[in-house]
């Protein structure tokens, strides 16, 4: 994969080759305005509900391994 | 009846459907018989013929101009309760709590859900080999790919198996595989439809589309999806609206073509080289003009690409973990174990590469080398389609510089497999909409059955009506191709079968 992986990085590197000052970098697209919302309370998705796919759920949360090594 | 309803468009359909020529039961279930007989691994997940699934309350009958249509959808939309892979192992058995927008308004039109459909782990492939469920196969033959990543939606529609069908581009993943399955895929302007429920690969980049036998259906399904959605800050919709095609000849406009960002690139096969030159002529002789224009900057789109993309990929993907939902692995280790586990056997090879291509692209001391020279040159190339859309009205390039290759053929070479939307990356650079359409069959190089070549029409942010009209006039005057299923597969019996992988096509089939 290491191969791999220079090879794609040799090709990204031709755009070392432009010349790129003064120009302004696009992170998006399209020009919008955030929008937002009235910061009103309403129903979203029951904890229940979010919690049923979880490889282990435990008193409505997430259970996660201890961070300690066992 | 049944083979004969499933030649019909989708439009042609529902309006038999309306008035009473076509019964709706009938034709949805001459669909569900189509999809269970699937022999190319294109679906993921199909209903229940007997219990189709409601997608959602269909609105009022003014509104319902899919009604009684079955789409397969993507396995990258999340279906609440239902499946969804989006292709990954890491998410084998995940059933989302809700339904994608693109979704739920394709059911608010009456559409049915007919399946889910394979695709390239996370959206990320050109060919559909890189699915965790084994590669789809060519309808046209089927020793060849369909071309990815959205493969399965459209072996689905050029196989026969669905009437239409929806799928996702972030760099060429709608454009490339219609263009490689002889059908029409279209990549709308980023923001016309909402990506909510959409599973995020490169979120600057994402956009859901239609892949359908006709433009007429593309122009169908991109009205019944697009607008504002309040949970995607980033949708905007089509404003005024999409009106269905209906322009006959190409009179007055001016079609751009760039000299080096068409038939003269480097690497476009001979075959897409003279289809795209008959292409121009169809063009000429339905009334337009062809103005030579410069994309200086077209050729490093996929330099560009390949910082961004897997920059964001590597943030979105950082999600699957183990701990809310999907595959957990060594739970009863240490935490950072569980995760470095989890993601290990869950993710497949293309995946970890961009993963890692992305994380060292943001990285410390690299970042303004690679992301913001990928963003600079973003602009580059979105200004490059601006200047050039002051010349010119449309612009069109190949969609793919091959025809339908090899299963195997590029998976030892992940480069070479880029170079496959060398094409379609810099329309999604620069967020406008564009169409693949069939211009044609040629030969392969190494000679063999000709095989569909698609042509490429790109227009300015939200001029979709525009793409669409020029699209529809010139799908009527390019020859149509004959049914893919009438090609390769039958006539050259099946030299695939065996090559997916044992389980590969049950695990997320049936109900």
């Amino acid at each position: 994969m290491a191969g791999e992986l220079s090879g794609i990085l040799e090709h990204v590197d031709r755009i070392s080759g432009l010349d790129l000052d003064g120009v302004e970098p696009t992170a998006h697209v399209v020009a919008l305005e955030n929008v937002l919302r009235a910061d009103d309370p309403e129903p979203s998705l029951p904890r229940d509900r979010a919690l049923e796919q979880a490889p282990d759920a435990v008193d409505g949360a997430f259970r996660v391994p201890s961070p300690q090594a066992q | 009846m049944t083979s004969e309803a499933l030649e019909l468009t989708a439009a042609e359909a529902v309006r038999r459907i309306e008035t009473g020529e076509l019964s709706a039961d009938e034709y949805s279930d001459a669909w569900a018989q189509a999809a269970g007989g699937d022999e190319l691994n294109a679906f993921l997940w199909r209903a229940d013929p007997e219990q189709p699934p409601v997608i959602a309350a269909a609105g009022p009958a003014a509104d319902a101009q899919l009604r009684g249509v079955p789409i397969a959808v993507k396995d990258l939309f999340c279906t609440e309760d239902i499946e969804t892979t989006a292709g990954s192992r890491i998410l084998e058995g995940y059933r989302p709590p809700y339904t994608a927008t693109a979704v739920r308004r394709l059911g608010e039109a009456g559409a049915l859900l007919l399946g889910k459909t394979n695709m390239d782990e996370f959206a990320m492939g050109s060919s559909n080999e890189n699915s965790g469920y084994g590669p789809v196969l060519n309808p046209w033959d089927r020793g060849r790919v369909p071309g990815g990543s959205s493969g399965g939606s459209a072996a689905a529609v050029a196989g026969r198996l669905a009437p239409c069908a929806i799928g996702t581009d972030t760099g060429g993943s709608i454009r490339q595989p219609a263009s490689l399955c002889g059908i029409v895929g279209l990549k709308p302007t980023y923001g016309a439809i909402s990506r909510f429920g959409m599973v995020a690969f490169a979120s600057s980049l994402d956009q859901c589309g239609p892949l359908t036998r006709d433009v007429t259906d593309a122009a169908l399904l991109l009205r019944a999806m697009e607008g504002h959605d309040r949970r995607d800050s980033t949708s905007v919709g089509v404003e005024g609206g999409v009106e269905l095609p209906s322009r006959e000849d190409l009179a007055g406009l001016r079609i751009g073509v760039a000299r080096d960002f068409s038939h003269h690139a480097e690497g476009v096969e001979p075959g897409v080289a003279e289809t795209f030159e008959r292409s121009l002529r169809t063009i000429e002789a339905l009334g337009a003009t062809i103005e030579e224009i410069e994309l200086p900057h077209a050729e490093h789109g996929i330099s560009a690409y390949y910082v961004l993309a897997p920059a964001e990929a590597s943030a979105n993907l950082a999600r699957y973990d183990g701990v809310r939902y999907g595959l957990r692995v060594n739970g009863d280790r240490d935490l950072i174990t569980m995760y470095e586990r989890t993601r290990a056997r869950g993710f497949g090879p293309e995946v970890k590469r961009r993963i890692m291509l992305g994380t060292y692209a943001l990285s410390s001391g690299y970042y303004e080398a690679y992301y913001g020279s990928a963003q600079k040159v973003r602009t580059l190339i979105a200004g490059d389609f601006d200047r050039a859309f002051t010349a010119c009205d449309l612009i069109v390039t190949p969609t793919s510089p091959s025809v339908a290759f090899e299963l195997g053929a590029r998976t030892a070479d992940p480069l070479a497999m880029y170079l496959s939307d060398y094409f379609t990356v810099p329309m999604s650079l620069a967020g406008i909409p564009a169409i693949s359409i069939p211009a044609g069959l040629a030969e392969p190089p190494e000679g063999g059955t000709p095989l569909p070549v698609g042509l490429q029409l790109t227009a300015p942010a939200f001029a979709e009506s525009r793409l669409l009209d020029a699209a529809y006039a010139l799908e009527r005057s390019l020859e149509p191709l004959p049914a893919a299923s009438s090609q390769g597969a039958s006539a050259t019996g099946d030299p695939a079968e065996g090559r997916i992988p044992p389980g590969a096509a049950g695990s997320g089939g049936g109900t």
